[in-house]
């Protein structure tokens, strides 16, 4: 017996697999190589990307400490360093942007998926996808000669009439803030709530629609409180990533949020956000500390986004295999 | 029909008409971004932007010809460099890997893709302009093929994956290796898809400035070869629209147009002409 099955062994080109070099002079094995070589390559350079920040922002880390993200003083003379108006005015402005943006794509979305014939439905999302191909300095042009003279003018008398005796409506109001970068940052977000709800919604099985129809509830009535509750989480995922876009967008909030490193309580006032703050001073950054500090926000700025991004696809993700377990 | 039931028809009817009208304001934005730039650009634009060096700083007139050509160069070689990374190790995610290497891969191509640019700015300074003591539009390529990279990866696996089987199965059949089913039946069947993607990439990478903004830097004059710091259409917008000279503006008008144009037409190209019956994977 043992002899046997030692014979089948060695006639192995004929009655396995080919031996490795058999696929060698295929090319398969070469190809593979290759391939795996380039996709390594990805994996790679995403590593080095973390390394090189997390390297080059030890300094701060030992000198600051947590106090880095506590401490509103930005002062590159005195080789002082403390991140919380950029971390602030970033927050604020994404809140700001977030809270026009979402109303306004989710009513969008609800709009291309449930009520818009499929033909209307797919030349506008077409528009919605060019809109989110503009470019970010071109939204930062636009604001800066039409939604800062406008702020000034229009938006902040309208609301510091009526509201002015609350703090975050105080003016003065130069034109440039919070409030401005919020406005540019929204317009830019919107195209992202709306492609991924839109398809998140899409999703949602048919029968769930036809069912709460057929209990007699009104075409809104079977939107609002039976498609959009099962797409729910989706829908929040969509939020994250345009919430993730908002923290790390760079161009259009340096041109318009008024870069001034300082914590206010107005939405008028003028303040600065992480992304706006490396692409302005990264190239005059002199001292160590201060280069190693304004990568370190990069390196928060870098946290953030991942963490959002990871939650937004997970809860996409889920969103629709759900669709598809029941539909299915 | 009871008031209560009228009623019901009534928020009904509201409501969807709100939901109608926050589409139509969101594509209205696209129109108007549109309008005001070809009015605004359209003005302002004239032969000398394209062929003419900025005058300085203080002198009415110029161009910006040297963005221009250093917007193509660094575009070209981000697209040499990005491009076969991503199209290679598409390949190997869709026909060659397990299951435990294409998820690292993955992951990593959609951690990629939601870096914010100017943190791959940073990384590209640390790696191509420290090390060379130079700005230059080595290292400003170098940041936007990184950032084509997840795009063309991502769709390139997903539009192999979606050949049909039966083409695969047929060239197997009459004795073609694995590697000759590739090159020859797989990748011409999804072509048109890897294409469009790759020039939705590009158009995506086209108007990125914050990465550029201390990789390529910029530079008033023509600069040659790739190791000195080059001009770029985006970062000529940024610096014109935030300075305090009329003619400046008049000029990153004129240069917004331009790049919008291009981005536009990239896109549209991309998604209707090479595109037709492929849907097209949003990045």
């Amino acid at each position: 017996m043992a002899t046997t099955s030692t014979t089948l062994k060695g006639a192995g080109p004929i009655a396995g697999s080919r031996s490795f070099f058999a696929k060698m002079r295929d090319g398969d094995e070469i190809a593979r190589l290759i391939t795996f070589l380039f996709a390594g390559t990805v994996v790679l350079i995403t590593v080095a990307l973390v390394w090189d920040l997390w390297v080059n922002s030890a300094l701060p880390r030992k000198v600051f400490g947590f106090h880095f993200f506590v401490t509103s003083v930005w002062d590159p003379i005195m080789d002082q360093y403390g991140a919380l108006p950029f971390i602030y005015g970033t927050l604020v402005t994404s809140a700001v942007a977030l809270l026009i943006a979402v109303p306004l794509g989710i009513g969008a979305a609800i709009f291309l998926a449930e009520l818009a014939p499929a033909r209307v439905s797919d030349i506008l999302q077409f528009f919605i996808d060019l809109l989110a191909a503009v470019p970010s300095v071109i939204y930062g042009l636009l604001g800066v000669f039409i939604v800062v003279p406008m702020m000034r003018t229009v938006i902040f008398p309208a609301l510091n009439k009526p509201l002015g005796f609350l703090p975050i409506f105080a003016g003065p109001s130069y034109g440039v803030g919070f409030m401005t970068a919020g406005i540019v940052l929204a317009i830019m977000v919107i195209p992202y709530i709306i492609s991924v709800s839109r398809e998140v919604l899409l999703s949602v099985p048919r029968d769930q629609r036809e069912a709460a129809l057929a209990l007699g509830s009104t075409r809104w009535e079977s939107t609002w409180k039976v498609v959009v509750p099962f797409a729910k989480t989706g829908i929040m995922g969509s939020i994250f990533l345009a919430l993730a876009r908002a923290l790390g967008e760079t161009m259009a909030v340096t041109m318009v949020i008024g870069n001034t490193p300082k914590v206010a309580a107005s939405l008028f006032a003028p303040g600065y956000s992480i992304a706006a703050v490396i692409a302005n001073e990264f190239t005059e950054a002199t001292g160590e500390l201060y280069l190693q500090s304004l990568i370190a926000l990069g390196l928060v700025l870098f946290l953030l986004t991942f963490i959002l991004n990871g939650m937004a696809r997970l809860l996409i993700v889920l969103t629709t295999q759900k669709g598809s377990e029941v539909g299915g | 029909m009871t008031a209560r039931l009228r009623w019901r028809k009534f928020v009904s009817n509201f409501m969807l008409a709100m939901t109608g009208l926050c589409a139509l304001v969101s594509v209205l934005v696209l129109f108007f971004i549109l309008g005001y730039l070809l009015f605004n650009g359209g003005t302002s634009i004239n032969w000398d932007f394209f062929t003419k060096l900025p005058k300085p700083v203080g002198e009415v007139g110029g161009g910006m010809a040297n963005a221009i050509v250093g917007s193509g160069k660094i575009l070209l070689l981000a697209s040499l460099f990005g491009v076969p990374i991503g199209f290679l190790g598409g390949i190997y995610l869709a026909e060659f890997s397990g299951k435990g290497m294409a998820w690292v891969v993955r992951y990593a191509a959609d951690l990629l893709n939601g870096v914010p640019s100017i943190v791959i700015g940073i990384f590209a300074y640390g790696l191509v302009v420290l090390p060379f003591k130079h700005f230059s539009a080595l290292a400003g390529a170098f940041a936007l093929g990184i950032m084509m990279i997840p795009i063309t990866l991502r769709s390139t696996e997903e539009f192999l994956k979606g050949v049909p089987r039966m083409l695969r199965e047929g060239a197997m059949a009459l004795g073609a290796s694995k590697s000759k089913t590739i090159v020859t039946v797989i990748v011409p069947a999804a072509y048109r898809g890897i294409m469009t993607a790759i020039l939705l990439a590009l158009a995506r990478v086209a108007g990125e400035t914050a990465p550029l903004l201390f990789t390529a830097f910029g530079n008033r004059f023509e600069s040659h070869g790739w190791s000195q710091p080059t001009a770029t259409l985006p970062v000529m917008i940024y610096t014109y629209a935030v300075s305090p000279y009329d003619d400046w503006h008049r000029q990153a008008w004129a240069a917004g147009l331009v790049l919008l144009g291009l981005v536009l037409i990239i896109n549209i190209l991309a998604r209707t002409i090479l595109s037709r019956g492929i849907a097209v994977p949003r990045s």
